[in-house]
């Protein structure tokens, strides 16, 4: 005996049929995904502290929201509409496939009444011939069936585009798989790189370090400016080495900012620099104004020289090039302080291409800047990701099933002949109004056979 | 002629199409109806030359690049879009009153660019330098510009529909106004129209800008505000399509998911620079 109350199951199957569930998910996926734009995302607590109260704090932890896309609710909004999308797919596809895969050959009269295009005509004798040649013309080749004594003709475009939803939403699965075998199998991690230095081990957003089978070496890291002072291109050399030995092609290979470097499935992607700061080495020439050579100077950072005639001088700061913070210099420029015996220390500015400004000064000694030997280090993102190329596919699934259900429509015709009439019936699957008016034209065209 | 004065012209027809299609709203004269399009679209073609010529004037200052790099350039662009989609629909579907709803935000675009930012032409940042900034921006622009025509569109669904709720439809409607809008079925069908041309659009500009991000930086997706926020217009878009094939979603509620969109859309723009802290990753790759 049934009873009309559906079972358990059945009541769970039909809540993830539902339209009204997809409705609610995505609307309710895209308010909470307001949440992690507004609280930062990944910080420390300190930080938070600073800006939110103790209690409030300990409520937004209990709820994930400082990495609240990852949190169990987001994730189980993420699963539901998986769940969403299947259930409704493995409803509803079986019928759609029939559609596509066994076309509705024949209009009889009970189909024709469902039709709301249709049109009648008398005909004669070879009908049949013409109205294939009418058909072929306007859409294609026909299919003709004949039963119970009418002939019934049928053509189809675009069958296959009815199944563009369906590619949407297969593609939608498709790209979380990769993003799950991203998160299983891949890793995001960083390495500095000092200039000259070879390196193998990299390490993720949690410090764990993460050895490579073969070795990244920063031959050389540069910087270069627009003459507003604005950069222009990041650049480290890079070579490969594999057991030591560099790697052919992979040798000095630029690496910049939009260009990364790839090798075994491992991409290093320009980031950062700085400069490696300790044992770097500023060179200076000091002379006495009007007394021609002078005596060169090294210095390191924050030591003190003290010069025959007691004068004392000091490296504040350097750049390799100034332009970023003047404009209207280039090349390589150190703040100095000198301090001549009995006066108060002053501090200044001395360029490498730039001496005139050191004559400008009128000091009693002429100090020149010679340049550094300071080391730069490169800042490398590293990434794999061996799930990305199935999120790429997809992408392009996703695009193309887009334009099969927006862009592409199922449009039907059929002829059936009897008793000396023939009666004309369309329907399309898409934008009904413009199939309309296609249709009015086919029957001035039917109506003149 | 340089750009900024073509610019300025353009920003000038803009504001004479509007007030045409207001006086046509009220006037219901056709060829004032006509002459608001057709001043539109003089002002489109001319801020095409605009556009063209910026590109070039960069060049001539040596660091060439396409105009789409900073906020002014991005908003004379929008305008640009919208303008653009406004006149597909309208070559397509002949309903020009939908006009009066639309060009008001092309309007709004070019008197903020011209009127309060920097209109300087400035060298790409390092980050910027790729073909992808001009895929991903294109389509992401024209993908915006069609939500606010179907925003627009969506406006004049409520009204119309107000009207002939409150009163019976043959009187009250046809000597105001409201009688040149199109009937609230063919608003409808404008609205899903519009959004079919946005949507496909906003998915391609998400997914080469997630291309980009994956080649200039290896992480296709990291949860950025902006990100996010385009995830988050994407999401409202997708319900509006599915509502519009659930019983009881369509209509009115069909009008406001499009105009909640289009709010998303402008905050996803706008708003997530000007008010939400963290980098977008555009400047922040490198400090
Ligand atoms: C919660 C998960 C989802 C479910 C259960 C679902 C279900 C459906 C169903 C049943 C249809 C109608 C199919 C038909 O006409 O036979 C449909 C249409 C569609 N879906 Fe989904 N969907 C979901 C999520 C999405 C998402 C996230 C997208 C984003 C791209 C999407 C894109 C589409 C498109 C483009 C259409 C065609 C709409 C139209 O023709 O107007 N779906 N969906």
């Amino acid at each position: 005996m049934s009873t009309n109350k559906p079972s358990f199951i059945e009541s769970v199957w039909d809540f993830f049929c539902s339209l009204k569930l997809s409705i609610a998910l995505l609307i309710g996926l895209a308010i909470t995904s307001i949440i992690g734009t507004i609280v930062p995302q990944g910080n420390i607590p300190p930080e938070y502290l600073q800006t939110i109260s103790e209690s409030k704090f300990k409520l937004y932890q209990g709820l994930s929201f400082f990495d609240m896309y990852h949190s169990w609710w987001f994730m189980l909004l993420l699963y539901m509409l998986t769940v969403n999308l299947v259930a409704c797919s493995i409803k509803r596809l079986p019928r759609v496939w029939k559609i596509v895969s066994e076309p509705q050959l024949l209009m009889d009269e009970k189909f024709e009444k469902s039709l709301s295009l249709t049109h009648e005509v008398k005909v004669s004798g070879d009908s049949v011939a013409k109205m294939k040649s009418f058909l072929k013309d306007v859409m294609g080749e026909p299919v003709v069936t004949e039963r119970d004594g009418a002939i019934h003709l049928f053509v189809q475009k675009t069958p296959w585009c009815r199944l563009g939803v369906y590619v949407v939403h297969l593609s939608i699965i498709i790209i979380f798989v990769g993003a799950l075998l991203g998160s299983f199998f891949g890793y995001k991690a960083f390495i500095n790189i000092p200039e000259g230095e070879a390196i193998d081990t990299v390490y993720t957003q949690k410090e764990k370090p993460i050895k490579l089978d073969f070795a990244v070496k920063l031959e050389k890291f540069s910087v270069s400016y627009y003459n507003t002072g604005a950069p222009k291109e990041f650049k480290s050399m890079l070579t490969v080495l594999e057991n030591g030995k560099p790697v052919p092609g992979l040798t000095n290979r630029p690496t910049i900012v939009n260009d990364p470097l790839s090798y075994k499935g491992v991409t290093f992607y320009q980031s950062s620099y700085g400069q490696s700061g300790e044992g770097a080495a500023y060179h200076f020439n000091v002379a006495i104004r009007g007394r021609g050579e002078g005596v060169h100077l090294d210095l390191k950072k924050g030591e003190q020289a003290t010069l025959t005639g007691g004068a004392k001088l000091e490296v504040l700061e350097a750049t390799q090039d100034v332009r970023q913070f003047m404009p209207e210099f280039s090349g390589p420029a150190a703040k100095v302080k000198l301090q001549m015996p009995g006066k108060a220390p002053e501090s200044f500015i001395v360029f490498k291409n730039h001496p005139e400004i050191e004559d400008q000064r009128k000091g009693e000694l002429v100090i020149q800047y010679a340049g550094a030997d300071e080391k730069l280090y490169t800042g490398l993102q590293v990434a794999k990701d061996p799930g990305v190329n199935i999120v790429w596919l997809g992408c392009a699934l996703m695009t193309i099933g887009i334009f099969m259900a927006f862009f592409l429509s199922h449009n039907r015709l059929w002829i059936r002949i009897s008793g000396g009439r023939a009666v004309l019936g369309g329907t399309a699957s898409k934008n009904p109004a413009a199939f309309e008016r296609k249709f009015e034209e086919y029957v001035e065209k039917f109506k003149k056979l | 002629m340089t750009s900024s004065l073509m610019f300025n012209i353009t920003t000038i027809l803009f504001l004479v199409s509007t007030l045409l299609f207001f006086v046509y709203l009220v006037s219901k004269n056709s060829s004032i109806g006509l002459g608001a399009s057709l001043v539109a679209f003089l002002g489109w073609g001319i801020e095409t030359v605009a556009i063209i010529l910026r590109w070039k004037e960069s060049y001539d200052m040596g660091h060439g690049h396409a105009p789409l790099s900073n906020l002014y350039e991005s908003v004379v662009f929008f305008a640009w879009t919208i303008v653009l989609i406004y006149g597909i629909l309208e070559m397509k579907y002949k309903y020009r009153v939908v006009g009066a709803f639309v060009m008001p935000f092309a309007l709004l675009g070019m008197a903020w660019a011209q009127l309060g930012l920097h209109s300087g032409i400035e060298p790409l940042v390092p980050a910027l330098q790729s073909n992808w900034l001009l895929y991903h921006v294109i389509t992401c622009f024209l993908g915006y510009a069609a939500f606010a025509v179907a925003c627009g569109i969506s406006i004049m669904y409520l009204i119309k529909a107000r009207a002939e709720g409150d009163a019976p439809a043959t009187t009250a409607s046809a000597g105001s106004v409201i009688g040149m809008f199109p009937s609230i079925r063919i608003l409808d069908d404008l609205n899903y129209k519009a959004i079919m041309i946005g949507f496909p659009l906003l998915t391609l500009g998400i997914v080469t800008g997630a291309a980009w991000a994956n080649y200039a930086w290896g992480t296709y997706w990291s949860w950025d505000p902006k990100e996010t926020w385009s995830l988050i217009v994407w999401f409202v878009y997708a319900a509006f399509l599915h509502a519009r094939i659930t019983r009881g979603w369509v209509g009115k509620r069909a009008a406001w998911l499009s105009i909640i969109g289009f709010a998303a859309t402008i905050f996803c723009y706008l708003g997530v620079n000007l008010f939400l802290s963290g980098l977008h990753s555009y400047g922040g790759s490198l400090k």
